[in-house]
């Protein structure tokens, strides 16, 4: 094999997402790059939850139809998935609980009761049966669990030895090399973003798939010395990150879609008041609830347009853990440098999606220091200047009064009511536009690849990128991904697709939002690809469709 | 440097509108806040939307001018960046116990350290005198012309159940003891709020009323949780009633802060945890 596909499933609360996490730090131990998707509906105990994970030897951000191994922890996973094995598939299965006619039986059960071990270490079991299996040497597996099982990590690793001894069928996978890179998850490469960009504070109320940053910067907020905190409501969640940022503080929220709209009339009050602040806003099926716990790109429109009243903002779309952690570091600096609002979107298949990231491209962008820190003349907080962008202070500030105003005002932040003040305030805000479109252009906003010669275009965005830049990598075709959406980077999508007999889009919602967005700026869509089930694209379904279409 | 504590924005309260009794108690805070040593920029004030609201322009000290019920949540966020700030909070009853009355209860049960000012005029003013939460039973409103059953909330027994850990009670028509309620409100560690009875000269003048059932109790022991709720209860913002002026009820209690304030924070902590972090995964 060159590449390896394995499905593990189990119940929830079985350890399904951990023990993925492993398998996919095998992969890259034997010197592949993995992408690990997580699948599970919206509950704790019990249920179906299953993480498919591939390696290759290219970088990956998408899952194939078919699986090589699977690994059924629970007779539900052999049900569901046996469909999907390949004819030379190897199936594990826990011959405690599963009954099948092919395939491996270890029994797990029973390894971990004459071990003395906790339930959940079935799943050490089935990773020693694994090991084996990919032809492992046991040293190297043993390291593994050394690393990732810091707690009984002798009972680990006799219950993985009792395993790895019983499993003797082989489904042998070479190492090729030295690991390629880090894993990371999407919410994990956000939250390194925000940081290394200068995060000060992190404010969120816990929604799916948003929460893992939530949960990764609470947990971490003793290191950092970041100040996290969770309130009573969305609304209070972007109105004490807009305080903060009144006081000097750079905040970031992070909500999923109906949690968003309730943060929309603060989001334009940052609009008017000019208050920088950065909004994750990471997608999930919807309308209305939705399904919590699976993907979407619908609020496209939804967040190019948030909150009443005309004001600038970014919105930009990473793809992938690597241009996760840069973006997010870009959203909370360009959101100070122009005291604008920017919107970071992710995906429930990026954010909880798992990568293999180079270290070497998690680099840090240290914050630019904007504060005002002393008055020469009088401040005004809206002083009028030739790119629109005012002195920003924050209290205390000695000799000044700083004015911040959700209402129409002056240059002190004054409230007005007569037309003259009103229009000159917005031409002011508007005035940044330009050199926020100027901004973005000199960080590659648009990302190329695949056959740049090709006259066959697949735009993509989010989670889709790293799908679509395999698929036309394939095929022999162009892929386009505008990680900027807003403002649109109108010069460099129009040079992508320059010559383009036909261009293809594929995003995950039902009416083909991107598409629209394109074609409002001149640039034809000649094929939708819709998709609004909450399941990404297998890379196989996408290049089948794709191939029927080429002409 | 700005000396004077009062704008050049004109004035656009009614003739006789009891904020203007609010603004000179506060004005006359600040002055005492200064001569003790407390900078005037180390004072931010943050307003809701309403009549109260136009505080913001007209007192020339920092300010945060924000969305109608949100203002105490605003100040939160300042409270936690800059503890040293004195945040003041003028809200009004719509304001605060209808649309923001989330954020009211959870700051007063955080005890975060700030002074919200409630310019409780029992009615909408600005919108054009509809029923706040306030609002005697009985009261018809623009809104409400034929049904008004309703009960008041009683906004000093919300705080007291909420925890708050300064309630009080002003009047508008007794700028003396406003203005020691607001500055003891200011020097009190935690979350102060004072209910201030403020007269609406268009529509609810209740000076009458106010002037006769105000009286400021002799024998109160602040610190008696119990009395404190007894107290509260004598008016349950009907028409009737005596209604208690004063510090209302007073405890000593942590106040609320979460990690590190902005300006103690080093970059450099954020920076080695990413690089440790990306370390500790390879």
């Amino acid at each position: 094999m060159n590449e390896c596909s394995v499905l593990i499933g189990g119940k929830a609360g079985d350890g399904i997402n951990v023990a993925g996490q492993i398998i996919a730090r095998i992969f890259t131990s034997l010197g592949y790059y993995v992408y690990m998707y997580y699948d599970y509906p919206s509950l704790i105990r019990g249920g179906h939850n299953f993480s498919m994970i591939r390696a290759c030897t290219h970088p990956v951000g998408a899952y194939r139809s078919e699986i090589d191994i699977l690994l059924a922890m629970d007779p539900t996973t052999l049900r569901r998935h046996q469909t999907k094995c390949k004819p030379d598939a190897l199936i594990i299965y826990n011959s405690d609980t599963v009954q099948s006619d092919t395939g491996s039986g270890v029994p797990l059960k029973t390894i971990v009761e004459q071990n003395k071990g906790l339930a959940i270490m079935e799943n050490t079991a089935m990773i020693g049966a694994l090991a084996s299996a990919l032809g492992m040497e046991w040293d190297a597996i043993a390291s593994i669990i050394t690393h990732e099982m810091r707690k009984s990590t002798e009972k680990n690793l006799d219950i993985a030895r009792a395993a790895f001894q019983l499993q003797a069928e082989k489904k042998e996978l070479r190492r090729i090399g030295e690991s390629p890179g880090i894993l990371i998850s999407g919410n994990e490469a956000v939250s390194l973003g925000l940081l290394s960009a200068g995060l000060n504070g992190y404010i969120a109320y816990p929604m799916s798939p948003s929460s893992g940053i939530l949960h990764f910067l609470a947990a971490s907020s003793h290191e950092t010395g970041i100040q996290v905190f969770h309130p009573e409501s969305e609304i209070a969640v972007i109105t004490i990150a807009e305080g903060m940022a009144y006081a000097g503080a750079k905040a970031a929220v992070g909500t999923s879609g109906g949690g968003f709209c309730l943060m929309t009339e603060a989001l334009s009050m940052a609009g008017m008041a000019e208050i920088p602040l950065t909004v994750i806003l990471a997608q999930r099926s919807g309308p209305s609830t939705g399904t919590p716990t699976y993907t979407a790109q619908s609020d496209l429109h939804f967040a190019i347009h948030a909150g009443h009243g005309d004001f600038p903002r970014f919105v930009f779309a990473p793809g992938d853990s690597q241009q996760a952690f840069e973006w997010a570091g870009h959203a909370l600096s360009l959101s100070w440098q122009f005291q604008v609002p920017s919107i970071l979107m992710t995906d429930k298949t990026l954010a909880e999606g798992l990568y293999t990231v180079p270290p070497e491209f998690l680099q840090a962008h240290p914050p630019d220091s904007v504060l005002v820190t002393e008055v020469r003349e009088e401040y005004r907080r809206y002083q009028d200047t030739d790119d629109g962008i005012s002195p920003y202070a924050s209290p205390p500030l000695s000799g000044a009064v700083i004015k911040g105003n959700s209402k129409s005002h002056d240059e002190r932040g004054m409230s007005v009511d007569e037309a003259a003040p009103i229009s000159a305030m917005t031409l002011k805000q508007m005035k940044k536009i330009r050199f926020m479109e100027e901004a973005v252009s000199q960080l590659n906003p648009v990302h190329i690849s695949g056959n740049a010669d090709s006259d066959v275009c697949l735009i993509s965005w989010g989670s889709n990128a790293p799908l679509c830049r395999e698929a036309a990598q394939t095929l022999g075709i162009k892929s386009i991904q505008p990680i900027v959406i807003h403002p649109f980077p109108e010069q460099e999508m129009h040079a992508a697709v320059k010559d383009s007999a036909m261009t293809f889009l594929l995003e995950d919602n039902y009416s083909g939002q991107l598409a629209d967005i394109c074609e409002a700026h001149g640039i034809s869509i000649n094929i939708r690809l819709p998709r609004f089930d909450g399941r990404p694209c297998t890379i196989d379904q996408l290049i089948e469709n794709l191939r029927g279409r080429i002409k | 440097m700005t000396q004077q504590l009062i704008t050049d924005a004109q004035n656009t309260w009614c003739p006789g509108c009891g904020n203007f009794a609010i603004q000179h108690a506060i004005k006359d805070v600040i002055l005492r806040l200064e001569s003790e040593g407390i900078p005037r920029e180390m004072i931010v004030l943050v307003a809701g939307i309403g009549c109260h609201a136009k505080m913001a322009d007209y007192l020339n000290i920092n300010s945060l001018y924000t969305l109608h019920g949100r203002a105490v949540s605003f100040a939160t966020g300042i409270c936690m960046t800059n503890p040293d700030l004195h945040v003041i909070c003028c809200l009004g009853d719509g304001d605060t116990y209808a649309e923001g009355i989330a954020h009211l209860l959870f700051a007063a049960k955080r005890n975060v350290n700030m002074t919200v000012l409630v310019h409780n005029n029992r009615v909408y003013g600005l919108t054009g005198g509809q029923v706040t939460p306030t609002s005697p039973t009985g009261y018809h409103g623009k809104s409400n012309p034929y049904e008004s059953t309703e009960i008041s909330f009683n906004p000093l027994s919300l705080l007291l159940s909420a925890g708050c850990s300064f309630v009080a009670r002003g009047y508008t028509q007794r700028q003396k003891e406003l203005t020691e309620l607001i500055y003891a409100g200011i020097k009190h560690s935690g979350f102060s709020c004072i209910d201030i009875l403020q007269i609406c000269a268009t529509f609810m003048n209740k000076t009458k009323e106010y002037d006769e059932q105000t009286y400021i109790p002799d024998d109160h022991d602040p610190e008696d949780f119990d009395a404190a709720c007894r107290l509260v209860r004598e008016y349950p913002y009907t028409t009737s009633g005596k209604i208690a002026l004063g510090v209302v009820y007073r405890e000593k209690r942590e106040v609320f802060h979460v990690g590190t304030p902005y300006k103690q924070q080093e970059y450099s902590n954020t920076e080695l945890f990413v690089r440790r972090f990306i370390d500790g995964r390879r």
